[in-house]
């Protein structure tokens, strides 16, 4: 832990620490994820991409990294930030240090720094811009670069995360994934069924910065999947032939995708939808609902969310920093699903059309399983409309 | 849904005496579970034999008995109360038990009470084994293969599948009590005959071995809608073969990938609804293999529990609290969470600091007894830390043990460089066998140079946490080779600050005073910072001020109000024996009453199973070890008005001095008083000038003074290492001879003080009694007549309220010297002394034996006998009102004879001989009260587990001295029906003095012998006053069968009469209960 390394915000604060990934100097929104696991799939997940992302727990890299635990293709975040890196590695799975995982895939971090004197200042002021650098570590100069720093609001990270072309999606949950292939009828919450030889829905999963455990769900279920860049439009969807349209999750503000607003709109009265993150602000958007920028997001695996159909809650995993506006929500969108916390809205859908969506990821990786009977949900709403 | 309307007036069962197994986490439970249910307006019944509990105090239930833990005796309870349901599920397993009895018995039934929480089908689904392995198989759960067996031959053909080593499970005991691993057929034979006694059905379960797997416990809570929510998730240190109450645990999961820890998540919740447990917490331990991942289910408890305690502490949840809410019918989500109060307690907490448990031992206290940690659990107490990382919160809680270490070696009792440094040899036999010293071996093995990966051999532990620990040693290492104090930097002070050193270890490290060290960080900048504890890792605003210090950027305390005082308390750190649960029930009414008087009070404590350390006791709340630069740490951040070191027992008297000199304000009796009683000659002379007596009495140095000290004093003589707690190496010399033999162990234990020398005054009575002295008036709050001899431990011995046989006259001369004293020592606040009155020349006449100026072991039982609540005056007193102000000038008189019982844990200790002594041995306590003295002995022996039989064969054998009182108590006992055997010597006693008395061989005798007897089941009482001491000796062994077979046995003549005295009454009167609230009552309190 020789080498230094320099987090400075926008606001003037500047935190000292070292570096154990890549050298180098990136920028991003500074946030915080409160989850005591899953940091490779948090690594992994396209959908910080932009941002410098906070572990609040404090001791990362304890069991390393593993091929089957990846979330996409390659880290799109621009740093992250530890309060106390592992040397050692433990875990019969594990085949590489997470320093040497960082190092390899380009991303800069920092460990020994205050992290939770970082994450209250983040809650207090809301998101900050910030830089983070191995090779200057004048404070004054990081600050400044960091107020020059581009914002959040308004760009299309979209575009930095897709995939180039439309493809299938074959595989299945890990092993470890799969209690319900044991003990399929107690774990309600866990049911996803297997798969079934009489209906094969065909998914187009769009994808905005797809984390791949969606398209494992999927395929575990029983789809047939082909994921298909989220710069396809409307037509090209619907020339895919699909039963059922699959939104993604993905980084950054929605607001400005209007072609993927568009898409949406497209499809929205042909073919059943579900949506997830992105993807479920895109579907309100594509309904005229408005969505605004939280304070700091929600980061974390411990989120609870009230299902209004059930009455039930959910524990929920979760990675966004905006959200549907309650005000100005078009009447055809029902709000299914509302944060305990702070009451936001996390799940609609439509009142008339096959087409819901929840602010959260039932997906999980990284977090809990309570909801992925959402995905059982959207299936059934692809076999009603083909019946 | 809101709370239920239908309900009205609801059970609380208590768990009884502090046992291994069962502290004062049930304490704690019981007591959130009444402050929850009253603040939601039902009426709180509870019953609980232990009075050194807060939850029996008078104020926290609407109803309170303080009555044996019987299904009887909770039968006239109900009968009584006539309560609408019961909730089992937080008085730990023996409220859970007890609850099982009444639902059996048909009581629940009959008197149409509901039990709510765990209905009694999933108790029994979670509990035996045979259905939870049956049920967990049904949700396709792996759990180790085993097989149940009844018989010593199914045992033998169920090994054969299963192979050895395996281990031996009884089924329905308590704590796992019983459970052992068998490494070969000899062992498995005694383990499983052993197994099957103990357990109430005859049933063991022989299990495949899963030593060394990684350990994990999930704690779970449920509503009644079937929301679910994990709460915390722990991961041993110690791997699989050490009961999770002996391991080193660690929170949250370390090593568990987010794949991993979910796929246990999904399982805990699995099992959770399959076993049915309605509502509240339960915790369900696994097991994974740390090269295939295999996971397995080791067990459920439908409750909450030890683990639940610590995952309360761990994150700041209130399990117990919650738990007793949604047992009445409300959901997780329609609570708040406390700490953030704008969330839900629908949540899981997320934490952004590690917490490690390290469990406390007493084998000490037990020389006899095996020390090798098993399945079955033998830690005293356990103390926690909180640190950012695992290095820091590992060497915080090793210093937080408060065993003289202050973190991972480098201290005066390291072994490391000294000429006993241990050789490799000596190292892995103590790496490779569990015992309470393996942690220091863990060091020296790194010392040594043996490779992480033989460590690993050796003991499993987890490469993770070995890397850990190799760090804090390199960074030693760095440390030591610097040369110094003045080649430290900030930076690396700070390092090694956050790798959790204390000041202690680095004046060691680079040679130089603690205070010298202290200082120079503190002008390096190096200072504590304080954290909270949120559930929520700072994503919201905590408004409840719970923290921990660690050394970062930023402090979170609160800025101290300029209008209102801030008074510290330090509490008494983890259980051990001499220093319990009855030192947080002071510590707790010390902050209620600061709270009382408007001044903002500072709890200190280290021991997660306590009341002090809830987060709503007191006004802040730092949960951090108790050494004088924790204390020093959280002072300079809180600049407190005052300390109160009164009411911890000896843990925040032993810093007392050290704080004084470092500037903090002691306030009640001055450090120089508490000094001053302890000073032997000061003490003498303030005696001779106040005309008391002592016995005679020396203190000696070496072994050769110690010696003439005793000729001159004469025997028998009382030698005892000074500043030592619970009689530790203490002992009653009856010849030079013993003396000479005895001597060395107790300068061992003095540890550089001197050794104490007193004349032995023998069959005289002991007197304790608890004062309060406002400078101006004292307040005898009680004074307490000891049942067993002067020389049994004060804590070991019965004690009645009011004195039972003493004229009182003598009773007045008591209290006029208790008077005397605290005038005469300035004492404000508590205080405690013990006489001794000895009949000479036929008329009795007082000693003073001893004299502490502090809050004593018997306070929450003087408090429950009388009605006055002792800490309470006391801590006004020293916060400066006059006794006078308080209306407190005389105590409470009640009508009632009140009995505290000890309560022992020889059944953990097997073969250990139960003689009590000047050492104190027992964990805990129970009180029984009645009109008459008789009656509340019978009802103490049988809360204290003591079953007097009611007819049947007694066994009679008593030393020459006791010969004439046994010939009374055995008339008396024939008189009732009762068959005596005897040995020989004792027989011929009974026989010349005319009673009937069957004669038994002595065990060299042969066979039929008393212990054969004993394995039959035909004895059911002993009385066995010793000649000699020692396990090894004939009748030692007798004493420790009765303990293996359940017999109850009476060491001392005293207890015996008092025995016989409560089986005549027993004969004549049934036993009833009565609420404290209707006793105080009628004593107008």
């Amino acid at each position: 832990m020789s080498k230094p390394a320099k987090l400075a915000l926008e606001d003037g604060a500047v935190y000292a620490g070292y570096s154990f990934g890549a050298d180098g100097e990136v920028f991003g929104e500074v946030c915080f994820n409160t989850s005591m696991t899953g940091y490779q799939e948090i690594i992994t997940d396209p959908s910080y991409c932009g941002q410098i992302v906070a572990m609040t727990y404090p001791e990362i890299g304890n069991y390393g990294v593993n091929e089957e635990d990846a979330e996409s293709r390659q880290p799109f975040l621009s740093g992250f930030v530890v309060r106390e890196y592992s040397r050692r590695v433990s875990n019969f799975r594990a085949n590489e240090e997470l320093e040497q995982f960082l190092a390899r895939n380009g991303v800069v971090a920092i460990q020994g720094i205050d992290t939770r004197a970082l994450v209250r200042r983040i809650r207090d002021r809301g998101a900050l811009r910030g830089v983070l650098s191995t090779k200057d570590l004048d404070d004054a100069s990081l600050v400044a670069k960091a107020q020059a720093s581009p914002s959040m609001l308004g760009r299309d990270l979209v575009r930095e995360v897709v995939t180039d072309a439309a493809h299938d999606w074959t595989q299945g949950l890990h092993p470890l994934t799969r209690l319900e292939d044991s003990a399929s009828e107690h774990v309600e919450t866990n049911g996803v069924a297997p798969e079934s030889a009489d209906f094969r829905p065909h998914v187009v999963a769009m994808d905005y910065g797809m984390k791949w455990n969606i398209p494992r769900y999927l395929s575990q279920m029983g789809c047939k999947v082909t994921i298909a860049p989220g710069t396809m439009s409307g037509e090209e969807i619907l020339a895919l032939n699909p039963d059922g349209v699959f939104l993604s999750n993905g980084p950054g503000d929605p607001e400005p995708l209007d072609y993927a607003i568009k898409a949406v709109q497209h499809v929205l009265d042909q073919k059943p939808i579900f949506g997830i993150c992105l993807g479920h602000q895109l579907l309100s958007l594509a309904c005229g609902a408005k969505t605004f920028k939280l304070k700091f997001g929600h980061r974390g695996a411990n989120q609870p969310v009230m299902d209004h159909v059930t009455g039930k809650v959910e524990i929920t995993s979760q990675n966004h920093g905006f959200a549907v506006d309650r005000v100005g929500l078009p009447g055809e969108l029902e709000v299914t699903h509302t944060n305990l916390n702070d009451d936001t809205i996390e799940g609609v859908r439509h009142r008339e059309l096959p087409a819901f969506s929840v602010q959260y990821h039932p997906e999980a990786s990284a977090g809990p399983h309570d909801s992925s009977y959402l995905f059982e949900r959207f299936r059934e709403s692809m076999s009603v409309a083909s019946r | 849904m809101p709370r239920r309307e239908d309900i009205h007036k609801i059970l609380l069962i208590g768990s009884g005496p502090i046992v291994i197994g069962q502290a004062c986490e049930f304490d704690y439970s019981g007591t959130q579970a009444c402050k929850a249910l009253r603040e939601e307006g039902y009426e709180v019944v509870l019953i609980n034999s232990n009075p050194a509990t807060i939850m029996t105090d008078p104020g926290m239930a609407d109803r309170t008995y303080i009555e044996p833990l019987t299904w009887q005796l909770v039968e006239k309870v109900i009968e009584r109360e006539r309560p609408d349901a019961v909730l089992p599920t937080l008085g730990g397993q023996t409220g859970l038990n007890l609850a099982m009895d009444l639902h059996r018995q048909g009581v629940l039934e009959k008197y149409g009470v509901e039990m709510i929480g765990a209905c009694p089908a999933a108790i029994d689904k979670a509990e035996d084994r045979r259905k939870f392995q049956e049920a967990m198989r049904h949700i396709h759960l792996d759990v180790c293969r085993g097989e149940i067996v009844n018989t010593l031959t199914d045992a033998r053909e169920a090994v054969k599948e299963i192979g050895l080593p395996c281990v031996v499970r009884p089924s329905f005991t308590l704590g796992g009590s019983g459970s052992a691993i068998a490494y070969n057929r000899d062992e498995f034979d005694s383990l499983v005959q052993r197994g099957l006694d103990q357990s109430p059905i005859t049933e063991v379960l022989v299990e495949e071995s899963i030593i060394g797997w990684k350990e994990y416990e999930m704690e779970v809570m449920r509503d009644a809608d079937d929301n679910a929510v994990i709460i915390c998730s722990i991961e041993n240190f110690d791997p699989m073969g050490v009961h999770t109450g002996d391991s080193i645990t660690v929170a949250p999961a370390q090593t568990l990938t987010d794949k991993e820890y979910q796929r246990m998540r999904d399982a805990s919740l699995a099992v959770i609804r399959e076993i049915g447990v309605e509502t509240g917490g339960s915790n369900i331990q696994f097991a994974t293999h740390p090269d295939t991942g295999r996971m397995i289910v080791i067990e459920m408890n439908p409750r909450v529990s030890r683990s639940s305690a610590l995952a309360s502490k761990a994150t700041g949840f209130p399990i117990a609290k919650i738990a007793a809410k949604l047992a009445v019918g409300y959901r997780l989500h329609e609570l708040p969470n406390d700490i953030t109060r704008e969330t839900k307690a629908c949540f899981e907490p997320t934490i952004d600091y590690v917490v490690t448990k390290i469990p406390r031992f007493a084998f000490e206290k037990f020389p006899e007894a095996d020390s090798t940690l098993t399945t079955q659990m033998k830690s005293v107490g356990e103390t926690m830390a909180i640190g950012r990382t695992f290095k820091e919160s590992f060497q915080k809680a090793l210093r937080g043990l408060e065993v003289g270490r202050f973190g991972f070696g480098c201290d005066e009792k390291d072994l490391w460089g000294t000429p006993e440094q241990p050789t490799l040899d000596e190292i892995r036999p103590k790496l490779a066998t569990p015992g309470p010293v393996r942690p220091w071996y863990l060091r020296y093995a790194i010392k040594s140079g043996m490779s992480q990966a033989e460590i690993f051999e050796l003991t499993h532990i987890d490469p993770w946490f070995l890397d850990n620990l190799c760090e804090i040693v390199e960074l030693e290492d760095e440390l030591r080779a610097l040369g110094g104090l003045k080649h430290v930097d900030a930076d690396l002070v700070r390092k090694a600050k956050r790798f959790g050193f204390s000041d202690r270890q680095l004046s060691h490290l680079l040679e130089a005073t603690e205070t010298e060290i202290r200082s120079y960080r503190k002008s390096l900048g190096v200072v504590a910072t304080f954290k909270s504890v949120d559930t929520c890792a700072a994503e919201f605003e905590a408004y409840t001020p719970y923290y921990y210090s660690t050394y970062e950027d930023e402090d979170e305390t609160p800025v101290k109000d300029p209008e209102r005082q801030r008074i510290i308390i330090l509490g008494g750190g983890p259980n051990r024996i001499g220093q319990g649960i009855e030192f947080d029930y002071c510590c707790c009414h010390a902050s209620f009453a600061l709270r009382e008087l408007g001044i903002e009070s500072v709890m200190v404590n280290s021991n997660p199973e306590t009341v002090s350390t809830d987060y709503d006791t007191s006004d802040l709340l730092f949960f951090e070890p108790l050494t004088t630069e924790d204390v020093l740490n959280i002072c300079d951040r809180v600049q407190p008005d005052g300390v109160i070191v009164q009411f911890g027992g000896q843990t925040p008297l032993n810093l007392a001095r050290a704080l004084a000199t470092h500037g903090v304000p002691i306030i009640g009796t001055s450090v120089d008083t508490i000094e001053d009683a302890e000073d032997r000659e000061k003490f003498q002379q303030l005696l001779k000038r106040l005309g008391l007596r002592q016995p005679a009495n020396g203190i000696a140095r070496t072994k050769a003074q110690a010696v003439a000290e005793a000729e001159k004093i004469g025997f028998p003589a009382l030698v005892r290492p000074s500043f030592v707690l619970g009689g530790r190496a203490m002992e009653i010399c009856y010849d030079r001879a013993q003396l000479e033999g005895f001597v060395a162990e107790a300068f061992a234990a003095a540890n550089g003080q001197g050794v104490l020398i007193d004349r032995f005054l023998e069959d005289a009575t002991e007197v304790d009694v608890d004062a309060i002295c406002d400078g101006e008036n004292t307040l005898i709050a009680g004074v307490m007549e000891h049942i067993e001899e002067a020389g049994v431990h004060s804590g070991d011995s019965a004690c009645v309220i009011p004195p039972y046989s003493l004229p009182g006259p003598v009773v007045q001369e008591i209290r006029d010297a208790t008077v005397a004293m605290a005038h005469a020592l300035n004492v404000h606040g508590l205080m405690n002394v013990q006489y001794a009155v000895k009949k000479e020349d036929g008329r009795p006449v007082v000693y003073v034996l001893e004299v502490n100026p502090r809050a004593s072991r018997t306070v929450p039982f003087v408090a429950k006998a009388t009605g006055l609540s002792v800490a309470n005056v006391a801590i006004k007193v020293m916060t400066g009102k006059s006794l006078e102000e308080l209306g407190a000038l005389e105590a409470p008189v009640s009508g009632y004879v009140s009995i505290k019982e000890s309560v022992f844990p020889f059944n953990k200790f097997t073969g250990v001989d139960i003689v009590l002594g000047p050492e104190m041995r027992s964990t805990g306590e129970v009180m029984g009260i009645s009109d008459r003295f008789s009656m509340a002995f019978a009802k103490c022996q049988l809360a204290a587990g003591i079953l007097l039989p009611e007819s049947g064969l007694i066994f009679i054998s008593v030393a020459d001295r006791a010969k004439a009182p046994a010939v009374d108590l055995a008339t008396r006992l024939a008189k009732m029906g009762y068959e005596l055997i005897a040995t020989a010597g004792t027989a011929q006693t009974l026989r010349e003095a005319g009673i009937e008395v069957a004669t038994v061989k002595k065990i060299q005798e042969g066979h039929p012998n008393l212990i054969d007897h004993l394995i039959d089941g035909r004895i059911g009482l002993i009385i066995n006053t010793p000649r000699g001491k020692g396990a090894r000796t004939d009748e030692g062994r007798i004493r420790a069968a009765s303990v293996i077979y359940g017999t109850p046995c009476i060491t001392t003549i005293q207890a015996a009469q008092a025995a016989v005295k409560a089986m005549e009454a027993l004969k004549e009167e049934e036993l009833n209960v009565l609420a404290l609230q209707e006793r105080f009552a009628e004593a107008g309190v």
